[in-house]
Order: structure tokens, then C-alpha cells, then sequence
């Protein structure tokens, strides 16, 4: 017996304890904690990132930032798993444009439209306090104004007696069979149409870029017309004609730099941080000093002289986060003119104030990349399209990623494929 | 005889008490989300604050098994299960019976071996990417330089190709598990067996067939439970190498219930579809203790 009952104590013990680890510590002691969720891709560097939280951590004494980074393709289930807790896992979270409307609707984004200054809705661009408005209401605070840009390798373009980049995607055809012929380079250019987001993007630069659109006014799907067809069957030809890199249906943007910074492609497409990678850093390039930016092409007779996709992100507060206030205060400090002046090589300033007058002079003097990108950001952003603001969009984006894939293999005809997209969309948009 | 009964009594007690603490931890970590999967999956859940879920009974598992997509996704995960389980555990035999006849150097072969299972998933998965890459992945190089090719070949961009990589890359990985159980199970086997057989005129393949095999039963029935359920669930390997990709020629079941659960937020649907692979795997694990156990051969 006296061993059952010492067993019992035992277990009593260890009950007592667990439920006392289980407990929350006050919320009164020390100081409020933010928590906060971004990516490690595309933007500045880890370095730069953890220098700006120690910064505002020196500056606000109360208030402690701890920061997370995850890959781009793991962001969006990351904060979506780690809402589904109270308090959530983290206070403040990046959130790229598409993912706005879902967010919104689910309650995971706080609404801040009152927390917005005057002088913020003057200063920063209207463009990017489109990405984070949804119906009206505020639900973050822009922070990276990004776009794809057209990129090319002067050298071996020289080397094919071209001075000059295509102004259009025949044009450029028309250079890649006379680089392919000379055997400059086998495949002229390098896309990212992996079966990820990365694909969609790549895909509205040429769907517009032809006069199509994604959906139409009301918002129905209107990529399954003949406009669509004649660009994917577009996509398909060049792959066939070897002017394509064939592994481009597997790849995604890293990928593209690799090929790219290798020269192995004369052109390339993909976000503004490429540039700087590929034309300064040795360590990462073969192609220094070569690499050129220009305005993206268009089709000819489309009408259209250039189109690009945004691919812009903000940070929004967790709604049910604890401490909201010190989690914007945060925000306010991450996306305030002077720190993203200082740290614009990888990342475009919001502000437009950043881009007259003496400031732009400044900006593009802060790196060496800077003085190409910046001008470029100016020239290629008003052709910039945004995605539709849907809160299946997740389900949309896989579904026609799908269809393309499905043309690009083969497997079901460019018209087959937009089609049945399409009839998702709209089976979802119900 | 009363006294002798309380004291077995008190010693069940104090069995159950020693077992509890892991008894309610298993309670806790596999009954209790089975239980709420199961739960989840009869309601209309969405994911978001303060979502009302709509109780929908069995029309998740409906939609479901009447969905094409779901059932040539059970399909694709049946060939990656059967391939790649079948050609592991054919080179994990041979591996095994090589080691077993001890050659030069055995222990070195041993130890090695357990390297590509030591390597995580993930990091196993990054690899082969590489691997494949089309424009400087290591398979082009060797193959190029060996004259089997005369240029690159974009290996993931075909469905069935892609596939066949993939249970590639999971074989590396996994071979080295069921070569390590058989050849410690070849170990325990009487040789005198073998050796009376050899005695009286038996070929090295009938003792292999005869003798050898049906004493390696038990521990190639581990072996397969668990490599089967592993490899049916398979997602890590395939989310790293290829995203499912190329149009959805990867995909398997797993990989379905991620896209539905936790990139689509359908969480009534994927929680149908998490217990339907539980209710798959139940099944084969039934099947395999079915065919293959006999209790009076344990060793």
C-alpha cells in the first residue's frame, strides 16, 4: 500500500507541475514583446533586417522585437498556421499583395486604416496603398514596392551584333535566333513558369503585355480568350523552337539568377533585388559588369508598350495580438523614409518623397545599383499590374498554374487548359 | 488465496499507474488530433477569427470520393508506394546479403550506409534538386562526360519523368533503413540451418528461397509497414523537389491534403482527406500482418 500511495504522491507532484508550467506569466513584467514573421528572399539581406530591429530596440527600451525569417513559399502557411492560436505566434507579419483580400476576410490582419497618418497617405505612393486596401479599409502598411524588371547581358549581345535591347517580344525572338545560330548561347532566355506563384507572375507580364487581362471589370475570368491562347501557345513555341530554356517549367526565380549569372541566358526576367547580385556581387556572378536593365517588352500590334507585374508586400499586425500598439510602433520605425533611404539597395523606398528633387539624387547614390534601378523603378512601375484582390486567390493561382502547366507539357491543348482554369475561377468566385 | 489475489490486484494497480503517464501521452498526441481530424471533417470549416463552421455530416468524404482529381491522386501515390517500397526493398535485401558474407571492409560498408538515412528529408530533397537541375545539376555533368548524352536534359519537366526522380531521390534515402533491419535480422538466423540443407544438396537458391527468406519474414514485415505508410505519406521530398509540379504530375495524397488544408484554408476537406490516408494506411498495415505474419515464426 505504502508504495501505491507514494506513487500517488508522485503523480500528484508531477500534475501540480505541469499545470504550473502550463501557466501564462503576467503580462505586467518586463517589457511587451513583438513577434514578428518575414521572409528571407527578395529585399534586404538578414544582416540588414536584424540591424533595424536592434536599432529599435535600443530606441524603445519598453518594447522587444524578436524576428523570424521564412522562405518566400512557406510565408503564407506559416501565418495562417500561426493564427490559428491565441495570442497568435506572431504580432506582426509580412504579407505579399495577393494575400490582402483572404487575410482581410478571415480577421487575421488588423485594421489600421485609423493608425494611418495624413502625412503617410501624402507622402507614400498611392500604388502601394492599393496592395494593402481591401473595400475601403487599411489592413497594413506597405514596405517593399517591387516589380519584375527585363533584364539582359549586353556582352553577348554585342557579340551578335545587337546594340540595342527588343523593344518587343518578336524583336527579341528575332535576336535570340541569331544569338542560338551562332551558338553565342543555346537557349537565348531563361523564364521562371515552375509550378509556383512565380509562373502566375511571368504569365501576366505576357498576358498584358498582349492587351489581355487576368479577369474583367466585374471580375470574371477573361484569360480564356483567344488573346490568352495566342500567348500561351506563344510560351509553348518558344520552348519548341529552342529559343526558350526548356527547364524553365521547373524553375522559379532563384533558379533564373543561377542560369542567368552564369551566362547562359541572354535575357532574363525576375524582381529588381536580381540586379544587384548579378552586376556587383562576384562571389555570386560570372557576369559582372555586363547585365543591363530595360523596359519590358510587349507584343507587337497589341497596342500595349510595356507591362510588368507587382509584386508588392506590406506588414500588417496580427489582430489578435496582445500588444498592437507596440507592434505598429514597430511598423512605423520599419517603413519610416529614413530607414528604408538607408536601406534601398535591395529595397525601393514607398515614399514618394524619396524619388524628387535632391532626395532622388541622394537615393541614387546610396549603391552602386541604386543609380540604375532606381530611374528604372520610375520608368517600368506605372506599367505595372496587380492580381486580382480575391480572397480564394490561393486556389485560383494553383488552379491556373495548373493550366499552364498542363499546355506547357503537353498535356492538354492552350485552349483546353485557359478553359478549364477559368470554369474554376469561376466555380470558386460562387 | 484472498491474501494472493489482492496482491495480484495491487500489482495491476501499480502497472497501470507506472504506464499512465505515457498512456495519457499517446491519449494526448495521436488519439486526441485523430479524434478532431475526425470532427473537423464532418463540418464546412474555413479558416479565419470567429468563423462559424456548418455542420455538413459526410459530404466532405462525398465530394471527395466523387472528385476525379482525388482518385488519380490516389493513383499516383499507389505507384510512388509500390516502386519505390518494391525497388528498396529489393536492393535493400541484396545490400543486406552482402554485408551478411562479410567482404573486405563490411563494418566501413555498414556504417556508411547509414549516412543518406541520417540526412533529413528536407536537406536530402535540396540535394537531388540540385542534382536535376537542367542547366548545372550533377546528373547532366556525370552523364555528359560518361557520352550517355550529348547535351543537357531538362529532367523535371515531364510528369512521369519527374515522378521516377522523385521515388529516386526517396530510394537513396531509404534503401540504407530496410538494408540495416534485414542484414541485423540475417545476423540472428541459425546458421545450422543453412548449413544441413547445403549438407544434403540444396542450391544456394533454394536456401536462399527456402530457408533463408521465410526466416527473414518477421523483419521484412516491419520493414514494409513502415517504409509503406512512409512513402504513402509522402511530402516533404516532393514539396522540396519538384512543388508537385509539373502539372500536378507529383502530387500525391499527402501533398493534396497540404494544398487543401493549409494553402487553400479548406479545413473540413482536408481534414476528410487526412483521415481517409489514415484510413488507407490502417488498411495495407491489415493487409501486409494479414499475408505475412504467422505468430509461431517469431523469433
Amino acid at each position: 500500500m505504502k508504495a501505491i500511495r507514494s506513487m500517488f504522491f508522485a503523480l500528484a507532484a508531477l500534475v501540480l507541475l505541469a499545470s504550473a508550467v502550463g501557466c501564462q506569466p503576467g503580462q505586467a513584467t518586463g517589457p511587451a514583446t513583438v513577434r514578428v514573421l518575414t521572409m528571407e528572399q527578395a529585399g534586404p539581406t538578414v544582416d540588414e533586417m536584424n540591424a533595424i530591429v536592434d536599432a529599435f530596440n535600443k530606441a524603445n527600451p519598453n518594447i522587444k522585437v524578436e524576428i523570424e525569417y521564412v522562405s518566400y513559399d512557406a510565408l503564407h502557411d506559416k501565418i495562417t498556421t500561426a493564427m490559428s492560436s491565441t495570442p497568435p505566434s506572431y504580432d506582426v507579419f509580412l504579407v505579399d499583395d495577393i494575400w490582402y483580400a483572404e487575410f482581410g476576410k478571415a480577421g487575421y490582419s488588423l485594421d489600421v486604416t485609423d493608425r494611418i497618418t495624413q502625412d503617410m497617405r501624402d507622402k507614400i505612393f498611392p500604388a502601394a496603398w492599393d496592395i494593402t486596401t481591401v473595400g475601403g479599409k487599411v489592413y497594413g502598411m506597405p514596405w517593399l514596392l517591387d516589380e519584375k524588371y527585363f533584364f539582359y547581358n549586353e556582352d553577348l549581345l554585342k557579340q551578335a551584333g545587337f546594340d540595342a535591347p527588343p523593344a518587343t517580344w518578336e524583336e527579341l525572338l528575332a535576336q535570340a535566333k541569331v544569338l542560338k545560330d551562332q551558338g553565342i548561347v543555346e537557349y537565348p532566355i531563361v523564364w521562371s513558369w515552375g509550378q509556383y506563384e512565380a509562373a502566375i507572375c511571368d504569365w501576366v507580364i505576357l498576358l498584358y503585355g498582349n492587351g489581355g487581362s487576368l479577369v474583367d471589370d466585374k471580375g470574371a475570368p477573361a484569360f480564356n480568350n483567344p488573346t490568352g491562347v495566342k500567348t500561351l501557345t506563344w510560351m509553348l513555341q518558344t520552348i519548341d523552337d529552342g529559343y526558350t530554356n526548356p527547364a524553365s517549367i521547373s524553375y522559379v526565380e532563384e533558379d533564373v539568377r543561377n542560369v542567368f549569372s552564369q551566362g547562359k541566358a541572354a535575357y532574363a526576367v525576375n524582381w529588381n533585388y536580381m540586379y544587384d547580385l548579378v552586376n556587383f556581387n562576384k562571389d555570386e556572378s560570372q557576369v559582372t559588369g555586363k547585365i543591363k536593365m530595360a523596359l519590358m517588352p510587349a507584343f507587337e500590334g497589341s497596342g500595349v508598350k510595356s507591362a510588368s507585374i507587382n509584386g508588392s508586400m506590406g506588414f500588417s499586425v496580427a489582430a489578435t495580438s496582445p500588444s498592437k500598439d507596440a507592434a505598429w510602433k514597430y511598423i512605423e520605425f520599419l517603413t519610416s523614409e529614413s530607414i528604408q533611404n538607408q536601406y534601398s539597395a535591395h529595397l525601393l523606398p514607398i515614399w514618394k518623397t524619396s524619388f524628387e528633387g535632391e532626395n532622388l539624387t541622394k537615393l541614387q547614390g546610396y549603391t552602386p545599383a541604386n543609380a540604375v534601378t532606381v530611374p528604372m523603378f520610375n520608368e517600368q512601375f506605372p506599367f505595372a499590374h496587380v492580381r486580382p484582390k480575391v480572397a480564394y486567390y490561393p486556389e485560383a493561382s494553383k488552379a491556373l498554374q495548373l493550366a499552364l502547366q498542363e499546355a506547357l507539357t503537353k498535356q492538354k491543348s492552350p485552349e483546353q487548359a485557359l478553359n478549364d482554369a477559368a470554369a474554376k475561377w469561376v466555380e470558386l468566385a460562387k | 488465496m484472498q491474501r494472493k489475489r489482492t496482491l495480484a490486484q495491487q500489482d495491476a494497480l501499480v502497472a497501470f499507474l507506472l504506464i499512465l503517464p505515457s498512456l495519457l501521452i499517446i491519449l494526448g498526441i495521436s488519439l486526441q488530433p485523430i479524434v478532431s481530424t475526425l470532427y473537423l471533417s464532418l463540418f464546412e470549416a474555413q479558416r479565419g477569427i470567429n468563423v462559424q463552421n456548418v455542420f455538413v455530416g459526410l459530404a466532405n468524404y462525398a465530394a471527395l470520393l466523387n472528385d476525379p482529381v482525388f482518385w488519380v491522386t490516389i493513383q499516383r501515390t499507389m505507384y510512388f508506394t509500390v516502386v519505390s517500397v518494391g525497388l528498396e526493398l529489393v536492393l535493400g535485401l541484396a545490400i543486406a546479403q552482402l554485408i551478411h558474407s562479410h567482404p573486405p571492409g563490411w563494418q566501413f560498408l555498414r556504417t556508411s550506409l547509414i549516412i543518406p538515412w541520417a540526412v533529413p528529408t528536407i536537406v536530402n530533397g535540396t540535394m537531388w534538386r540540385w542534382i536535376y537541375n537542367a542547366d548545372y545539376g550533377a546528373l547532366n555533368g556525370l552523364l555528359l562526360q560518361l557520352g550517355i548524352i550529348d547535351k543537357y536534359i531538362p529532367w523535371l519537366t515531364k510528369p512521369n519523368v519527374a515522378m521516377n526522380l522523385v521515388i529516386l531521390a526517396d530510394i537513396w534515402h531509404s534503401v540504407p533503413f530496410i538494408a540495416l533491419i534485414l542484414q541485423a535480422a540475417l545476423a540472428t538466423l541459425p546458421a545450422d540451418l543453412e548449413e544441413a540443407a547445403s549438407v544434403d544438396g540444396a542450391t544456394a537458391v533454394q536456401r536462399f528461397l527456402l530457408i533463408r527468406l521465410p526466416l527473414l519474414r518477421p523483419a521484412i514485415l516491419v520493414a514494409l509497414i513502415v517504409r509503406t505508410v512512409e512513402a504513402f505519406r509522402a511530402f516533404d521530398i516532393i514539396y522540396v523537389i519538384t512543388n508537385g509540379g509539373p502539372a500536378y504530375g507529383t502530387v500525391t495524397i499527402s501533398y493534396l491534403t497540404y494544398l487543401e488544408m493549409f494553402s487553400f484554408g479548406h479545413i473540413g476537406r482536408g481534414s476528410a482527406l487526412s483521415f481517409l490516408i489514415s484510413l488507407f494506411t490502417l488498411a495495407m498495415a491489415f493487409v501486409y500482418i494479414r499475408v505475412l505474419y504467422r505468430p509461431e515464426e517469431t523469433l
